[in-house]
């Protein structure tokens, strides 16, 4: 299946939950923050949302900004 | 005597706010907050680029200081207020630096989106601290819709031209009763003074320290500049006069 992760198609070859794909983008995890189709997800849910065919990811961090 | 900004639940001991931004290494940034002496610093919120993954400025940032996420990048207040939800789910606080823009060549601000965005968010208990251009009006509005303080622009965010805004600034420091903190534009430490001078209650700055040759001295100088201007403005400054006055007394002379 195939998710679109921060507006770009990415393929999904297993089901997983949102944390294990997460983790298997070497991220740390501790500080990104997440919206699932539009939704901000909390760190505690991550496990509990299995990944969707379409779903649609926002994975953000904090950058220098003035 | 104790002269504290307060803004939100947090009283401040420095009026200098500081940005993350355009430093040549965020490692840089304790040093420039030490230096500086500020207690409120920016960032801003961007996805990940999983094909150059690069650090996390928050990394660098000590606790205790005030995060100010900024909502760079958003267009009109519907965009702006997902930013400060994302931003808020992140830890990062309550307080949020309004920021929508449209235009690209001047970086000024949306005032009508911003109004629209400071009146949803400070109805979530936001503490917002909106971006404006130093319009009267759009400064009157935020007041009633919430804000917790406005942030007129010096002069385009980055051009370091100073207080080209002088005159409005003015009458936004007159008119409003909330903190008056001028944001962008600031080059020099004369101009952080100089608005702190007419009676700012603080300064926002990050690429006047970030491409200073030595940010950290910068960063120093401008703490320093920003002290000297407030106390000059609750001093109270002399008059000025076009003729000259005698500092000396104007007796005594030894030809007389």
């Amino acid at each position: 299946m195939e998710v679109v992760l921060n507006g770009t198609v990415a393929n999904v070859d297993k089901e997983m939950n949102l944390w294990e794909f997460l983790l298997s983008k070497e991220l740390n995890l501790e500080t990104i923050i997440v919206e699932h189709n539009e939704v901000i997800v909390k760190k505690q849910e991550w496990k509990t949302i299995i990944l969707q065919d379409k779903d649609r990811l926002e994975v953000l961090k904090f950058v220098g900004g003035g | 005597m104790v002269d504290q900004l307060v803004i939100g639940d947090r009283s401040l001991q420095s009026r200098l706010f500081i940005g993350t931004g355009k430093y040549s290494a965020d490692a840089l940034i304790p040093e420039i907050i030490k230096k500086s002496g500020s207690e409120v610093i920016t960032v801003a919120l961007r996805r990940i680029d999983f094909n150059s993954p690069t650090g996390n400025v928050m990394d660098h940032i000590p606790s205790g200081m005030q995060l100010l996420p900024n909502t760079s990048g958003a267009r009109n207040a519907q965009e702006a207020i997902r930013i400060a939800r994302l931003a808020k789910a992140a830890g990062c606080g309550n307080w949020i630096k309004i920021e929508v823009i449209s235009d690209n060549k001047y970086l000024l601000p949306d005032g009508y989106e911003t109004i629209k965005a400071t009146e949803v968010l400070a109805g979530e208990g936001f503490v917002v601290l909106p971006y404006i251009s130093p319009d009267l009006m759009v400064a009157k509005q935020l007041a009633e819709v919430g804000a917790a303080a406005v942030m007129p622009l010096g002069a385009p965010i980055g051009s370091n031209r100073g207080l080209k805004t002088k005159e409005l600034l003015k009458i936004l420091i007159e008119e409003i009763a909330l903190p008056v903190i001028v944001d962008a534009g600031i080059g020099k430490p004369s101009d952080a003074c100089e608005a702190m001078e007419m009676g700012a209650a603080a300064c926002l700055l990050n690429t006047a320290i970030a491409s200073a040759n030595q940010p950290e001295l910068m960063a120093e100088a401008f703490g320093m500049a920003v002290a000297a201007g407030r106390k000059a403005y609750l001093a109270g400054l002399g008059r000025s006069e076009k003729y000259a006055s005698s500092s000396s007394p104007l007796t005594g002379f030894l030809h007389n």
